[in-house]
């Protein structure tokens, strides 16, 4: 954010405060709304559903190649294998990072983000920053992200302009070949599945979020 | 429409700000303001994409002035109103000042894993044949509604190649309005980057878009 939107948030802060308080109150007097199933709301994005879900899918893509095919033919199916269904994940495409091809996801409309898999997206994600820069210089964005990829390596930046969701699966890195599925997932991280980082490489173990 | 929620492309918005082990939300208020949005919109008074419109609509100005769930706030209290199930004053008041109006269901907290794990798919049988087949060459129409569409202004009147035919969506542009689903064939359609940046784009870049038919045109 810039040091506009900063101050921003602090002025607004408990003026935002109040209208969030005061539509809670009246639509829920007006018994539109029932504040227990917010509470349910919010505890099923807390504790439920997060990139974990999504670092199961590609360790197993990873270790097992009938389950890649699967998922690359149909993303949907293939994540409800694992339960992941529903609420922004209705429509599932997985594209899988190569030698060649860097994939990257944005929403340069609103903010659409896979949440069965990924769960909530980051803020940098809703951005304007991320959003006008991904679909124009990607390459400059990786590096802010610390990611350098080589000269002439292909980058495919999906733009979620439909309810169409997309699952990056990174590569898996070198010397893992007789990794469990369980250690492998703990090397996929969130921002590998969105195209901005890479799995982590346990030889240099430096995670980006 | 050309609001400010259209970003991609623009510049000048400087580097992204990361957060280390950024938490869902970075206030209580946040997390009220996602529920709420998500309860009101399981009552059924209004399609995602007219939520969509809701934030885009807002004064570009205060758009991009605002936090993300500040845009969501904003946007639920436009749909209220304009729903009729709430009034500017009523808001004003956190009051009830008049009767409440039926909505279609109201979310109960045992409703919540259901109605999570089943969401909202948006593809429809299909009732004709898709226009084009993969490999073709189409031009995005150059057009500028003043209503909601998810064609971004940088994908307009461009040409690209249909890559793959996801099926039979619904069509955003009228559900945003009250216009009905109209399905229509959703396709993705591959770009290069150079066909929309000139040649001051990444050479190694394509660019792929989600797009309806009616949007596009055989080149």
């Amino acid at each position: 954010m810039s040091d506009h939107d900063h101050d921003h948030d602090h002025s607004d802060l408990s003026d935002t405060e109040l209208r969030v308080r005061a539509l809670e109150t009246l639509l829920t007097e007006k018994g539109y709304i029932d504040p227990p199933a917010l509470d349910a709301l919010i505890e099923t994005y807390e504790t439920k559903i997060g990139p974990k879900n999504g670092a199961m899918v590609v360790a197993r893509s990873w270790v097992d190649a009938d389950y890649r095919d699967r998922l690359l033919a149909d993303a949907t199916a293939a994540i409800t294998e694992f339960g992941f269904t529903g609420r922004q994940g209705e429509h599932m495409v997985a594209v899988e990072n190569t030698d060649e091809t860097h994939n990257m996801v944005v929403c340069t409309l609103c903010s659409c983000y896979p949440w069965t898999v990924l769960g909530l997206p980051p803020v940098w994600y809703k951005s304007a920053p991320y959003r006008s820069r991904a679909v124009r210089d990607p390459r400059g964005v990786l590096e802010e992200f610390g990611v350098r990829l080589p000269r002439g390596k292909h980058i495919r930046v999906w733009d979620s302009t439909a309810e169409v969701r997309y699952l990056v699966i990174p590569q898996r890195p070198l010397g893992t070949d007789d990794w469990s599925e369980d250690d492998l997932a703990a090397l996929v991280t969130r921002d590998s599945m969105i195209g901005t980082g890479l799995a982590i490489d346990p030889l240099v173990k430096e995670p980006t979020a | 429409m050309n609001g400010a929620q259209d970003l991609g492309g623009q510049m000048g918005f400087g580097p992204i700000e990361m957060e280390k082990d950024e938490p869902n939300f970075h206030a209580k208020w946040e997390e009220r303001a996602f529920a709420i949005t998500l309860a009101m919109g399981a009552t059924g008074s209004w399609t995602l994409d007219a939520s969509r419109h809701a934030r885009e609509a807002l004064h570009p100005a205060d758009y991009l002035s605002s936090s993300y769930y500040e845009i969501w706030t904003k946007g639920l209290e436009r749909l209220v109103v304009t729903h009729g199930l709430a009034t500017d004053e009523e808001l004003k008041q956190a009051k009830v000042l008049v009767p409440a109006k039926p909505v279609k269901r109201v979310l109960k907290a045992e409703d919540v894993a259901d109605v999570l794990a089943k969401g909202a798919p948006v593809d429809r049988p299909r009732q004709q044949a898709a226009r084009y087949r993969v490999g073709d060459r189409v031009h995005t129409k150059r057009m500028h509604p003043v209503t909601h569409t998810r064609l971004p202004r940088y994908a307009r009147d461009v040409v690209g190649r249909i890559e793959v035919i996801h099926g039979v969506h619904v069509f955003p542009d009228s559900n945003a309005h009250d216009k009905g689903e109209q399905p229509c064939c959703l396709y993705g359609v591959a770009f290069n980057g150079t066909d929309i940046w000139g040649p001051d784009s990444d050479p190694d870049l394509s660019l792929h878009l989600d797009l309806w038919e009616p949007y596009l045109d055989l080149a």
